[in-house]
Parts: C-alpha cells; structure tokens; sequence
C-alpha cells in the first residue's frame, strides 16, 4: 500500500506539465476561420491546412428499435501535416440509456492528396486503421450488411467483439460554382481471418448560402453557412455484394462557420428502409487551431 | 483478473496509439519548421506564377476596383492568409512575401489561378473551397495595394514638388485607416 503512495505526486506532476505545455501550446496557437464542410460522414478534397491542429468532438443519437436509443460520441484530433497529407486520431465513446457508458475504440487516419492541381475531379486517398469493439455505435460510415438490429444487444454483449479493421476510401471531389459534390467508395477489411472484403458508400453535395464575402466581420452572415445533403450506406460484402440486408441513410446537412474559429455542424440522418436507424441526429463543434506543427516543432529544436 | 488483462492491454494499445500519433506529429512539425525558411526570398518561390496557363492569366476580375470587394477581401485575407502571408503581407515562416514585385506585377488571373490550384509542394493548400467571388475578393485586395503604392509614391513626388516650389501640397490621403500597408 505504501508504495502505491510515493509515485502519485510524481505523477501529478507529470499531468500537471503536460496540461500546461499543452494550454501553453493551444495558447500561443492563432485562431483562423475554419472553412469546413458540413459533412459528417462523406469526405471531400480539402486537407487540413498545413501545421494546424483541428480539434472536434460529435455527437450521434441514434434510435433502436427493439433496444435503448444510444447516444454515441467522439472526439477528432486532425492535423495538416502538409499541404498533401493530413492525419487524424480519433476516440469514440457511447452511452446507451438505460445501461452504460463504454469507451470503444480509436481510429488512425491519413488522407494523401494524390494530384497537386485542382481539376474537375479531384482525387484523395484515405487509409485508416481502426481498433473498435462491437458496442462503437458513432455510425462515422456504414459498412457491408452493417444494419439496426447489430446494436440492439446490451454493452456487456457487445463489448465482447473486438475489430481491428483497415479501411481505405477513394475521395473523389468536385467543386464547381459554389457546389461541392463528393463521391466516396470504402472498402473495409476486418483484419481477423475468414472476415470478407466489406463495401460501403457515401455521397454528398453542398453550397455555401452566399457566395459572396460581406465586408465586415459577422457571425450571421450568410456565407458562414454551408448547406447540404449526404447520403451513406453498405454495399455488402465480397460473399454477397448488393443492396440486400444494407442500411442506408440520407441526411440534410448544416455547418456554420464562426470567425471566431469554432464551427458548428447540424445533421439529421433518416434511415431509407427496414435495416436502418430511424433517426440518427447528430451535432459537431470544432476549432481550428493554426501554427500549432510550427509551436511543437519549436519545442523540439526547429528554427526560430 | 482476465478483465484487467485486457483493460492493462488495451490502455497500452492506446497509449502506443497516441504514442505514434504523436511522434509522427511532432517530427513532420520538426521537418516543417525547416521547410517553411525556404519561403524567405526565394526567387522560385514565386516561379509558380509564371505556371498560370495564358487562358488563366488573361481572365479579368469582375470586382475590379469596387471598394466593397477590397474591404471584403481585406477580411478574407484576414481570416485565411494572413496566418501564413502576415497581417501586413510582407511573409511569414511559412508562406512568401506578397509584396514583391512578382506577386503585385501579376495580372488578377494569375493570382486567382495561384489561389484556386495552391502551391500544394510548397505548402500552400488549395483555395478552391472558397467560391469564386470570395477568391476574387481576395485578388482585388491584393491588387488594391498595387494601387495604393502608386498613389502614395505619386503623393510624395507632388509633396516634393510642392516642398520645391513653396506652395501647399494636396490634402489627400489615400490609405483608408484600418488596411494593410505595407
């Protein structure tokens, strides 16, 4: 018992320098206008501006039928390594009612710009390795024969399925007079033997309300809105590719973009057919943090 | 005890997680850093103006000297360039000098061209996310400087003028409070 007494400062301490290193950090860190789509699930073209640090968090309530309504969460940590490449880290997290809160798993992601040009269709790889159990319900893409009754059991049955997954979309982007529409094909491959290949699909269009810039600086300005329309859902598997036993979503999309840095993202997603969630409502806050590489490589020796 | 097992190694598959994330973080931060002095005075830097394709270049700005698109542009530089160009244009670690006579001598397609396809290899992202009037509004910023040099060189030569032949020089000042001078 004494011994578990004398390292507990030592590690506060250490809590406590690394707390401050990063208030220090996201202090000295500028505030820019993030100008964010409103997608939730569909990716388009646009990285991360390089050396900034974006920090989200979502929220998912979900609806289940023939189970407890489950509201799911995760936080993103999106970084723009350069002007090609950006990588993410995300936690996921979920409450069901009236049964328990679990933590549930965590992706890594990078997304490769592949052309250096802007062109009609714009092309961006997207690998990520996800360490998930079967109670992650943040519905961030739906894959294969992914359908309702998959989460209906308790977070006790559901925690026992473990997922190590590497997903790999093709982000295929447009933008033309304000419209962006993207296309995003997934394939998913549990990395445990005997799982098949798993197909999926997510597609998405969105304008900004104004398309020109107001003179001085607004927060309800027309042109900080972004609306839109996504679409998602799976395409079976490699044993049996197709529409049946999928679920599929269509959901209105909103982001606001505050010149303060934050930005709000609003999504309803109704289910289309039997396999789906009826509802999924899901809302999103973030804030783009610039200069934030340039801060921690100058903590480890880079230029001043 | 089997629960704890798995607990202890899934907080060590979170910690390594993290772990890497942030090593990978923190180095490509570390070979940024060095990358972004490259900017500084660079001849080359600027060669990627001269890349605009002539249909490009010869496009005409549709908000050639109207005062609400330069004090909208003004903002806009603001909130998505000024991070990496400066507050007053003149570059940062990471982004070039946007008062250098290759930038200001460029003809408004040319810097909408730069703006829409980015420097992706030099870290400039694209800025095709703005819709094309907000880009436009970013390029008759820009050019409002151009403008504005000339003014104030030819206000001085007439201050000069004026010293010389004894008589009072125009009142006139044509850099409105608030923008960026260079």
């Amino acid at each position: 018992m004494a011994s578990r007494v004398g390292p507990k400062p030592v590690r506060q301490k250490f809590h406590g320098l690394i707390l401050l290193v990063c208030s220090l950090l996201f202090c000295r860190s500028s505030l820019v206008l993030a100008q964010e789509s409103p997608y939730i699930v569909t990716y388009e073209h646009y990285l991360e501006e390089p050396g900034s640090l974006e920090v989200e968090y979502f929220s998912t309530f979900g609806t289940q039928r023939g189970g407890n309504d489950f509201h799911a969460f995760w936080t993103e940590f999106e970084y723009g390594a350069t002007a090609w490449w950006t990588a993410e880290l995300y936690v996921d997290g979920q409450t069901t009612f009236n049964d328990s809160t679990v933590f549930t798993g965590f992706r890594v992601e990078n997304r490769f710009r592949l052309l250096q040009r802007e062109h009609l269709v714009n092309p961006v790889l997207y690998i990520e390795y996800e360490q998930i159990s079967g109670a992650d319900k943040i519905l961030k893409e739906v894959e294969g024969h992914d359908v309702e009754s998959d989460f209906g059991e308790s977070n006790a049955v559901l925690r026992k399925e473990h997922d190590h997954e590497l997903e790999m979309k093709l982000l295929l982007s447009s933008t033309f007079q304000g419209w962006n529409v993207a296309v995003n094909p997934i394939v998913t491959r549990n990395l445990l033997p005997s799982k098949p290949w798993e197909f999926a699909y997510a597609i998405g269009a969105s304008r900004p309300l104004a398309l020109k810039a107001t003179p001085n600086r607004c927060n309800f300005c027309l042109e900080n809105f972004v609306a839109g329309v996504e679409m998602y859902g799976g395409l079976g598997d490699t044993q049996s590719a197709g529409l049946r036993n999928t679920s599929h979503y269509l959901a209105p999309v909103l982001a606001w973009n505050l010149p303060s840095g934050w930005t709000v993202r609003l999504a309803s997603g109704f289910g289309l057919n039997d396999n789906s969630h009826q509802l999924l409502l899901r809302w999103g806050l973030s804030r783009e943090f610039s200069g934030f590489g340039e801060m921690v490589g100058r903590l480890f020796g880079g230029r001043p | 005890m089997k629960r704890t097992f798995a607990w202890l190694r899934l907080r060590r598959c979170v910690a390594l997680a993290i772990l890497a994330f942030g090593f990978g973080l923190f180095g490509i931060a570390g070979v940024l850093a060095e990358d972004v002095s490259l900017h500084k005075n660079r001849k080359s830097t600027y060669a990627t103006l001269a890349e605009a394709p002539e249909k490009a270049r010869e496009r005409k700005n549709p908000f050639e000297r109207d005062p609400q698109a330069v004090a909208a542009g003004g903002k806009l530089f603001e909130q998505h360039c000024a991070d990496c160009h400066g507050r007053k244009l003149g570059g940062t670690r990471k982004g070039p000098s946007l008062l250098r006579e290759e930038v200001q001598q460029a003809t408004p397609g040319t810097l909408f061209w730069v703006l829409t396809n980015g420097v992706v290899r030099r870290g400039m992202p694209v800025w095709s996310k703005l819709p094309e009037a907000e880009r436009w509004q970013i390029v008759t910023f820009l050019q409002s400087l151009k403008m504005q040099s000339v003014l104030s060189q030819s206000l001085n030569a007439e201050i000069m003028n004026a010293d010389r032949m004894n008589t009072e020089p125009i009142a006139a000042d044509p850099v409105a409070p608030g923008r960026h001078i260079p």
